[in-house]
């Protein structure tokens, strides 16, 4: 297969710019972050600088690799991730663009790599129920029932790879910050922290400058875990209800 | 080199509690005056991080990633074991212990492995109580499965997604660490050096990979949690990330490497397809719980799957090993994968792959019960193949998945170098020649959480609270090496890429020092590794700067410690001339072709010496012995 790239290359401290590059003989099969390899292997055979970009695991569970393809988070198909985004659903001859997350609070570090360590800030405010090592209680002296659990595993898949925001027009972390506070929330290890935890996530995700939530559902769509922006409701929930009792 | 590995002794089930109540301990008021780095931030790197830091010590904790949460732990899919015996079926610490020896085929110190079953029980409950949400029965108690290798239920897990809960977990303990500002994180941080001076681990030289700086750091105690050397095979199971560099630079700052030799090969993998592939990806061996593996019985049979009657297919593993079936280790698996597409009977268009079959399973359980157990991996199937396994076998083929050798660890989990430790998948301890499904999840956060925490105190207490200046010539001289070194990677300016050093070395390694070995073979890849390594100092083309984000330049200091260290991966497969585990040497086999131990000459650790640049390494033996569970050949007839 043959595609026209069309890709955003910006050093440290520079302005970027959309630049083209061919790509030629690409397997159907081949993934779309080994069509980038492809790409750049011949980029450094002709003397010229590859396009950086983030990947570790490439099989969509590490949340390091994402750009925005086409004008879609991680690219059009639903629910996957980048690295999991094969060639084969693309058209032959087209042309593809490729940029990185855009967000104030994920700064540009070089082409495709974002600095995303505002959604650590966000964890590090409250996101973890505070136990120390070797102090827990049996495993099954907390019964959760398969409800319940299932409920909070449906959460606890997010990868933290930022395409909610990417995707969002206001570049809001709610789909992000709110999956780790209903996991939390529902489980029942979750609870004597569940009213500061709600009020610290959510300041430290409006100090990190993320935008807020205007219900438009585009984080859900561009989600490669396809969490549910119900969380959302549960996280304005969560966080009323601690700024009420309080 | 001294071997001393400080194994306990006594009955066998008290010598964890008898060690722990000798090792010392540091005062609560001391501990903030120590500093230890941590390099890692995966299960091992994580859970000793935070614990560390909740005991009280300040913590520096470095990662090539931009998250502590990217660690390739999270990658794991199937689950951890435990001896809870929640299930009652005959489970105990014992057994665990007995099942892991056996599984690694007798070739690991019996007093740690006795320990991780131990523990193995702890970490349940501290994941429990951090939040991650396990499996459950209705009944609210946490829910097991049968893994690949065990003949009870131990398993625990959550959906295919066990190692990213568990990651998530220690990751959640580790940033309330940071957030207490007991843990400093440098991300996108690369560790090139280990500051050794008089024999002792003093900090370690890292470079900033947005910002090219070599920087120095200096700490009290060095914990390396780096992971497997499984990339050096260039295709495996691991992240494109992953690298043998701060194990294999401590090696040749006099920390004893041993076995590595020992390299798991999984056998439920997606097939490779092209030669642009940049890695290979993993099927939960769980799926060996429902699915069942065959060939053909006829040599080209070119039929689809379906149209292939019953009658003239082989389930192989069932056939071979009435009593396990499906469900035999690992290394047992992949070479029986092997031994069928040798015999022309593989499947897909290279021949390299075998069946993994859920009809029989989606008639007993519905598709919907299938989709219950397995959901993630047929949708990451599908994704990846375009096939649907609800209506077509899977393909499947064996790949590098772990590494059981790893940096030679004492009984504290400290290297042959004072005050540097290594834990997780980093170092050799715990599984043997071979690693039984879901124990690498256990290890890890067993030497992380509950092992660790506890022997490093008794180093510090020993040795005080003196830290090396960073303007100590050790520093300086280690900081011009990594300079030296990035300088001369970048000033070769030939025509050839890191990537395809790498996929050359890979496919040498592969050939000769896979899943079968020979003399023959090893020696082949013995030769023509140097020649790799002229070529790769004469010929490499690094584009860009050391002083900016260079990806390339990344790579290609990781491939030059890869090519170096295959040298050592090999000799150690050319001098143990038995098979054990996941080291097959054709030479030894027996008539059913299974790997063929050689006690009176190999009940021993290999550990490997550094001798300097162009001087051959040295080979030294840590003797095992055992006295709870008796060698024999191992059966899963």
């Amino acid at each position: 297969m043959n595609f026209t790239l069309k890709v955003w290359r910006q050093k440290p401290g520079e302005k970027g710019k959309l630049v083209t590059y061919d790509s030629k003989d690409i397997s159907a099969d081949a993934s779309f972050l080994e069509m980038l390899d492809v790409v750049n292997e011949r980029l450094i055979e002709a003397g010229q600088t590859p396009i950086a970009f983030d990947h570790d695991c490439r099989e969509g569970i590490c949340g390091m690799c994402g750009c925005v393809v086409n004008g879609f988070a991680h690219g059009h198909q639903s629910g996957t991730t980048l690295c999991q985004l094969h060639m084969r659903e693309f058209k032959d001859g087209s042309v593809i663009y490729i940029e990185p997350w855009r967000s104030k609070a994920f700064p540009v570090i070089a082409d495709l790599i974002v600095d995303r360590s505002a959604f650590d800030a966000i964890i590090t405010a409250g996101g973890y129920i505070s136990i120390r090592t070797g102090s827990a209680p049996d495993g099954n002296a907390i019964p959760i029932s398969k409800d319940v659990a299932d409920a909070a595993m449906d959460v606890a898949e997010c990868i933290g790879c930022g395409a909610c925001v990417a995707a969002c027009p206001n570049a809001s972390a709610m789909l992000f910050t709110s999956a780790k506070i209903s996991q939390l929330a529902l489980l029942p290890q979750g609870q004597p922290e569940r009213m500061t935890r709600a009020q610290r996530m959510v300041r430290a995700m409006e100090d990190a400058g993320f935008g807020a939530c205007t219900n438009h559902g585009e984080c859900e769509a561009a989600c490669p875990k396809e969490i549910s922006m119900n969380n959302i409701a549960r996280l304005n929930r969560e966080f009323i209800g601690a700024s009420v009792k309080k | 080199m001294k071997l001393d590995s400080k194994t306990p002794d006594g009955p066998i089930e008290k010598r964890w509690d008898d060690y722990k109540f000798r090792l010392k301990l540091v005062n609560p008021a001391n501990k903030r005056k120590f500093k230890i780095i941590v390099v890692g931030s995966g299960l091992a790197g994580a859970s000793a991080s935070a614990t560390l830091a909740e005991l009280g010590y300040n913590v520096d904790c470095f990662f090539y990633q931009d998250s502590p949460r990217r660690a390739h732990s999270i990658a794991a899919q199937g689950g951890i074991n435990a001896a809870k015996n929640y299930q009652s079926d005959g489970d105990s610490i014992h057994r665990l212990f007995y099942d892991t020896v056996k599984g690694g085929d007798y070739r690991a110190r019996e007093s740690n492995v006795y320990r991780l079953a131990q523990v193995s029980n702890n970490i349940i409950d501290q994941c429990v109580a951090q939040g991650v949400p396990f499996a459950r029965e209705y009944g609210g108690n946490l829910a097991n499965r049968s893994f690949g290798g065990a003949q009870v239920s131990r398993t625990f897990y959550a959906r295919g997604q066990t190692g990213q809960q568990l990651l998530l977990g220690a990751y959640s303990a580790l940033m309330a660490q940071v957030n207490a500002k007991k843990v400093q994180l440098h991300r996108r941080t690369e560790m090139l050096e280990l500051v050794v001076a008089e024999g002792r681990a003093r900090g370690i030289v890292t470079r900033n990979m947005v910002t090219g700086q070599i920087e120095s750091h200096a700490a009290d105690a060095v914990v390396l949690a780096t992971g497997g050397y499984g990339n050096v095979f260039y295709l495996s199971t691991n992240a494109k990330g992953c690298n043998v560099t701060a194990a294999y630079r401590a090696y040749k700052k006099g920390a004893g490497f041993a076995n590595p030799c020992y390299t798991q090969i999984h056998p439920t993998c997606i097939p490779v397809h092209g030669e642009y592939q940049s890695k290979l990806t993993l099927m939960s061996e769980s799926l060996r719980n429902d699915g069942r593996i065959w060939v053909p019985k006829n040599k080209g049979d070119a039929r689809v799957p379906t149209q292939i009657p019953e009658n003239e297919r082989d389930y192989y593993l069932e056939r071979r090993y009435p009593s396990f079936g499906n469900l035999v280790p690992r290394d047992v698996a992949s070479r029986a994968a092997k031994k069928v597409c040798d015999e022309g009977r593989g499947v897909g268009s290279t021949g390299l792959g075998v069946y993994l079959d859920f009809s029989d399973a989606v008639s007993r359980l519905g598709k919907d019960g299938v989709r219950e157990r397995y959901g993630n991996l047929f949708h990451m199937y599908e994704k990846i193949t375009a096939e649907n396994p609800y209506k077509v076998p899977m393909r499947i083929f064996p790949a590098v998945h772990y590494t059981m050798g790893g940096l030679w660890v004492d009984y504290n989990l400290m290297t042959t170098i004072d005050g540097c430790f290594a834990i997780g998948e980093a170092n050799f301890s715990d599984h043997g020649a071979n690693r039984l499904g879901a124990s690498a999840l256990m290890q890890g956060l067993a030497d992380g959480y509950f092992i660790l925490p506890y022997t490093i105190g008794d180093y510090l207490a020993t040795v005080g609270n003196n830290p090396l200046s960073r303007d100590d010539k050790h520093f300086v001289k280690s900081v011009e090496d990594a300079n030296g070194k990035v300088s001369t990677l970048l000033g070769i300016k030939g025509e050839r890429t890191p990537d395809s050093f790498h996929r050359e070395l890979g496919k040498l390694l592969w050939d000769n020092c896979g899943m079968a070995r020979s003399d023959e073979s090893l020696k082949s890849a013995l030769a023509r590794i140097p020649q790799i390594k002229d070529e790769f100092w004469q010929n490499l083309k690094v584009p860009g700067n050391g002083r900016e984000l260079n990806q390339t330049l990344e790579m290609a200091g990781r491939v030059a410690d890869f090519i170096d260290f295959s040298e050592i991966l090999v000799k150690d497969a050319l001098a143990r001339t038995e098979s054990c585990g996941g080291h097959f040497r054709v030479e030894s086999q027996t008539d059913e072709n299974e790997a063929k131990r050689d006690d009176a000459q190999f009940s021993h650790a290999a550990v490997w010496e550094y001798k300097g640049e162009g001087s051959a390494p040295e080979r030294h033996v840590e003797p095992l012995s055992f006295e709870y569970c008796k060698p024999s050949q191992r059966s899963y007839k």
